[in-house]
Order: C-alpha cells, then sequence, then structure tokens
C-alpha cells in the first residue's frame, strides 16, 4: 500500500479547488482584465504615457502584458493570489472540515504543504493566463512588432515575446511572496474574508510606506518594489540586479510567513464545526 | 494478543480558560468492548474524543490509542477511525467525491472499500450529490462511511445516533453490533442510558468532566440494585410473605399499585415466588422496574453541585462497587 503524502493533498486540494466559485472568479478575473484593456485601447487610441512601455502600446501588442503587470501590481494581481491563498486554510474552518482530513492517515505538516503548493499553483496559473491573454490581445490590437528596450534599442518581435516571458517568470517571485502572506493570514485569522483583506491591505500599506519621511529608504526593501524588479530584463545588457535582490527580498517574505503558519497550524486545537 | 488497550486515557484533562472541560480522566478500553461515555450536555464527552484523535492538545495527561501518542503522528491512528460531533465534509463535492477524498488520504486500499460502505449506511443512490445538500442524517451516514472505510479496529463515535430517524436508529444500532460482534472494539459517546444499556458492556459515566463511574454495566446494574414489581391474586398474603424474607428489602405498596421491593440477587427472586406459590398468591406478573438505573444515573450527574453530598454518594457508590471507580 502506497503511502499518502503531501502529492495526494495537492492532488486533491487541486480537485478541490477546482470545485469551486472562487477559483474561477480569481482565474476570470485574470483574463478578462487584459481583455477589457485590450478592447479600450482598440476603441480609444489614448496611451497610458505615464508608465513605462505605455508609450508603446499602440506600436506592439508586446507593451500590452507589460503594461497589464505594471499596472496590475497595485492590487489586482495581489488580490488575484490573495482570493485563493487567503481561502485555502480557512474554508476548512468554515467548513468544519480540518477534523475530518486531519483524523486520517497524512501528518499535518503534509496537508500543509500540500495546501502551500496548491496556492502556488493556482497563482502561478493566474498570473501566467492573464499574461497570455494580454499577449495575444495585444498583438491582435497593435500587432507583433519589434518593442523598444528601457534602453533605447529595439527587440525582435521574437525576442520580445522571450522578454515578456521572462518578466512573467520574475513577476511571480512577489506574487508567491504574497500568496504566503495571505495562507500566513487564512492560518492565523481562520476566516478568509479577513485573509483576503488583510493580505490587500498589507499590500497596500507597503506601497505607503514610502511616504513616511526618513522611511524611503526601505524602498528597495519593500515587496511592492519587487513587483518591479522584472524591468531590469529590458534594458540592455540586461540588469539582474534588481531580480537577484527580488529573489531575496521575496524569500525573506515568503519563508516567514510560512514557517509561522506552519508552526500555527501544527499546534493549533482542531475544535468547533 | 498482549497488546496495548485501544484505549488508555491517563489523568486526561483539557482546560478552557476558567472551564475544565476534562478533569482527570483515567480509563482503558479493552480490546473486544463496546464501552460507553454516557453524560449530559457540557460533560466532557466530545472534548475527550477530541484529544484521543490527536485533534486538540491535551493541557495535563495523556490520551493513549493501541499505545501511541495520537499528539505525535497521526501513524497512531492507524487503526482508529471515527468522529467528533457531526461529521463534516466539503458541501461543493459531491458524497462519493468526498470518500474518495479521505480514501486517499488513508491510503491507496480504502478506496476498493467505498462502494461496500455507501451500500452499509444506504447512500448509494444519493452519492452523487453534493453534500451540501444532504440532511443532517445523511451526513451523519456519510460519517459512519468515511470511517468504515478506514477498516479500523477502534471505532470512535460521537454520539452516533443523533439526529437519524428511529429506523436509522436502529440500523445505526444494529451496525454497531454488527461490527463489534465482527471483532472491532467500539467507543461512543452518548446521552442516553438506553442506547449504552442496549450496545454497551462497560460504561464510563462523566459530569463537569469529571468520571462519576466506570465499570461493567452489569456492575452498574447491581448497585442500582433489582427493585421488582409483583403483582398477585391476594397482595395481602403476598405482602406477608414478602416481609421478613433473606434477600428482600425495602417492600412498599401505594394503593391499587403493583408492589415493589429490592432484590439482593436473582435466586432470592426465585426462591420468592416458589414461596408464593405455596402460599396460594398467584403471580400475575414479577418483573425488574426498569427506572432504577435510570434513577442512578441521574442521582450520578444530576446533582445539586453540593460537594459534600456529591462525596457521600461516591463513597457509597464505590463501597457497593468494591471500589471498581
Ligand atoms: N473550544 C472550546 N473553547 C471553550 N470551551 C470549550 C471548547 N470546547 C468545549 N468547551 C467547553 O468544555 C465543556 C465540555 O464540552 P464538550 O463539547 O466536550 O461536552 P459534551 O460532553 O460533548 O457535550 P454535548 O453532550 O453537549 O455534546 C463545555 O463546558 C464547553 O463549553
Ligand atoms: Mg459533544
Amino acid at each position: 500500500m502506497s503511502r499518502p503524502g503531501t502529492l495526494t493533498v495537492y492532488r486533491w486540494e487541486l480537485r478541490k479547488l477546482r470545485a469551486q466559485k472562487r477559483t474561477y472568479l480569481g482565474l476570470g478575473a485574470a483574463v478578462l482584465v487584459p481583455i477589457v484593456f485590450s478592447v479600450a485601447v482598440a476603441i480609444q487610441p489614448g496611451e497610458p504615457a505615464d508608465v513605462p512601455f505605455g508609450r508603446y502600446i499602440n506600436d506592439t501588442g508586446l507593451a500590452f502584458p507589460l503594461v497589464t503587470l505594471l499596472f496590475g501590481s497595485i492590487w489586482f494581481y495581489p488580490l488575484i493570489a490573495a482570493l485563493v491563498s487567503g481561502d485555502i486554510v480557512a474554508n476548512e474552518d468554515n467548513n468544519g472540515t480540518l477534523k475530518t482530513i486531519l483524523t486520517r492517515s497524512v501528518e499535518r505538516s503534509q496537508v500543509f504543504f500540500g495546501k502551500v503548493m496548491a496556492a502556488f499553483s493556482y497563482s502561478i496559473l493566474a498570473i501566467i493566463l492573464s499574461g497570455v491573454v494580454a499577449t495575444i490581445a495585444g498583438i491582435i490590437v497593435s500587432g507583433f512588432n519589434p518593442i523598444p528596450t528601457l534602453s533605447g534599442t529595439l527587440e525582435t518581435p521574437e525576442q520580445g515575446l522571450l522578454l515578456v516571458a521572462g518578466s512573467l517568470a520574475v513577476y511571480l517571485m512577489p506574487i508567491l511572496a504574497i500568496s504566503s502572506f495571505a495562507l500566513l493570514l487564512s492560518t492565523v485569522f481562520r476566516n478568509s474574508a479577513a485573509a483576503v483583506v488583510g493580505t490587500l491591505m498589507f499590500s497596500l500599506l507597503l506601497q505607503l510606506v514610502v511616504i513616511i519621511p526618513g522611511l524611503d529608504g526601505l524602498q528597495p526593501y519593500l515587496l511592492s518594489t519587487q513587483f518591479n524588479s522584472w524591468q531590469g530584463l529590458l534594458r540592455t545588457p540586461a540588469d539582474w540586479d534588481p531580480i537577484i535582490r527580488a529573489a531575496w527580498v521575496c524569500a525573506a517574505y515568503a519563508i516567514p510567513s510560512l514557517a509561522v503558519a506552519l508552526t500555527v497550524f501544527l499546534r493549533r486545537d482542531v475544535a468547533g464545526g | 494478543m498482549s497488546e496495548q488497550p485501544p484505549v488508555a486515557l491517563r489523568g486526561l484533562t483539557k482546560q478552557y480558560g476558567r472551564i475544565t472541560a476534562v478533569d482527570d480522566v483515567s480509563l482503558t478500553v479493552n480490546e473486544g468492548d463496546v464501552f460507553g461515555y454516557l453524560g449530559p450536555n457540557g460533560a466532557g464527552k466530545t472534548t475527550s474524543l477530541r484529544m484521543m484523535l490527536g485533534l486538540i492538545t491535551p493541557t495535563a495527561g495523556e490520551a493513549r490509542v493501541f499505545g501511541h501518542d495520537p499528539q505525535k503522528s497521526v501513524d497512531a491512528l492507524a487503526d482508529v477511525a471515527g468522529f467528533v460531533e457531526a461529521p463534516r465534509f466539503y458541501p461543493y463535492l459531491d458524497g462519493m467525491t468526498n470518500l474518495r477524498l479521505v480514501a486517499a488520504l488513508d491510503g491507496n486500499e480504502a478506496k476498493t472499500r467505498i462502494d461496500e460502505a455507501l451500500d452499509v449506511v444506504e447512500l448509494t443512490g444519493r452519492a452523487g450529490d453534493k453534500v451540501g445538500g444532504y440532511s443532517h442524517g445523511m451526513r451523519q451516514r456519510l460519517g459512519i462511511a468515511a470511517a468504515l472505510i478506514r477498516r479500523p479496529k477502534l471505532l470512535l463515535l460521537d454520539e452516533p445516533a443523533t439526529g437519524l430517524d428511529p429506523g436509522g436508529m436502529r440500523d445505526m444500532r444494529a451496525l454497531i453490533a454488527r461490527l463489534s460482534a465482527e471483532g472491532m472494539t467500539v467507543m461512543l459517546s452518548s446521552h442516553l442510558l438506553a442506547e449504552v444499556e442496549e450496545l454497551c458492556n462497560r460504561v464510563a459515566i462523566v459530569r463537569s468532566g469529571r468520571i462519576v463511574y466506570e465499570g461493567e454495566l452489569e456492575e452498574l446494574r447491581a448497585t442500582a440494585g433489582l427493585t421488582i414489581r409483583l403483582r398477585t391474586s391476594d397482595d395481602e398474603v403476598a405482602l406477608r410473605v414478602l416481609s421478613d424474607r433473606r434477600g428482600i428489602s425495602d417492600v412498599t405498596r401505594h394503593g391499587a399499585a403493583p408492589i415493589q421491593f429490592r432484590a439482593a440477587d436473582e435466586a432470592a427472586i426465585g426462591e420468592l415466588s416458589r414461596a408464593l406459590a405455596d402460599s396460594g398468591a398467584l403471580i400475575f406478573e414479577l418483573a425488574p422496574s426498569a427506572a432504577t438505573l435510570e434513577d442512578l444515573f441521574f442521582e450520578l450527574t444530576e446533582g445539586e453541585g453540593d460537594a459534600q453530598a456529591e462525596e457521600k454518594r461516591l463513597d457509597e457508590l464505590s463501597d457497593l462497587t468494591g471500589g471498581a471507580q
């Protein structure tokens, strides 16, 4: 008899996500927003010139996913990630089902890591879907044309497509950090609304911290800053510094969040329900 | 098998703020027992079962199942299944998928027993429906099915018959009796003395977190004594026969109601029936009165909270049972 473990939990967490409306709400929004944006650009060819790449949306479809990433980092993508990550533990409390799964043959830690993997999978899927849809919609509206980098050089469309893919990948780092924080709140609050709102507040507050005089030095170490680190890829030559910093700053947010969440999950009393 | 007992609680205590939900509970459930955990609302039954299932951490003492500590690893629960309070499932999945889910978390083998378990609890026809639409009794049945697919050696059930219709209650009791006959050890909590009397060989009576009696149900019956109802063709003669008989005491008679008395044992009753026949008072009814065990139960679980009176009762009880507590 094969022993059930984290992978078993992971598979069934995905199965549960597939059966919940919340999952489709998140993925649906992740797809819909770039489509609406593209339609708006097609109808009214103004351009958001105040953000990087905003000037190029009428020249190349490859600018669409990049502009979406920029706008989405303020609250949209964090919300998408928190929607499921903030619910994935609290949902069990809400349904009283923790006692059901914790009295079978999987350890609490395996249940927890299965949930982390499922929440991460969902967040990754949401970002990739959103990016792919934005790219396709953008190409339909503005064509598959060369894209200017932040250094002023011009990349071929094929090279540009690779850079977009790379940017999405780098963007996943802060997204997974947000997911981890949402998991922490989900575990601690045992209430999904509180966890989702709490994660969003946290994300917005971090963006405000730098307004406080004297705290602007914190900027490079804030989670919100890491949402822009992918721009390093769009320089010639590529600037890896912000990306490397994003890797460890995001880890510094994610790992302690998950460690505390795991500790709470292992120790908590499962009463009620 | 000289194995560890299915359940061993030693000084088990759970404190919630000022409330001591479970207070220094020690008991052993042996292999083959159907053990009744009997007590009124808030007595601490569910809390004890939660600790046996590793869901909550004891404040003090320990709970062991088959010698293992469920606080350390779910491995301790390898031969254990059951539920506390109402069984809960994912409302957005159907009954079958819920069972597949818990079976997957048990290991592969459990999956092969799903159909049979659904059949036993008579849910086969509804297995494709979302659990969110199940009635309370159906969820209770699904909970039993979820426990059965684990094929446990020890079944822990928290008020299993609660919320079932009379037919369902009967089926549930029949199922427990059958599982027990097949060798499963069962521990069930209940409010109902009658249920425990019907199913269990051993019982612990709890009140405010403390065990006030633990032992064989037979012993408890003996403690309660046998109160016997008697109706005859000539009660005046019968009263004379009863007076000063060895093993007979507390003879009472209120108007036209049947005579009541206490008998030390069944032999005394046998002797009495012969003496009555000889005296010419023909027996219409000679039957144990069921009320006595019930009375004892209420006495044990409902006292005024007067500590001294309580202690006295307990002393009396443990004298009678030879310190079974
Ligand atoms: N999570 C909790 N937090 C605070 N108090 C609790 C908690 N769980 C139980 N209690 C308290 O512990 C005591 C015992 O509760 P428990 O649920 O074990 O009783 P029970 O014997 O199962 O009762 P019932 O027959 O009503 O199911 C009660 O006073 C209850 O209020
Ligand atoms: Mg209870």
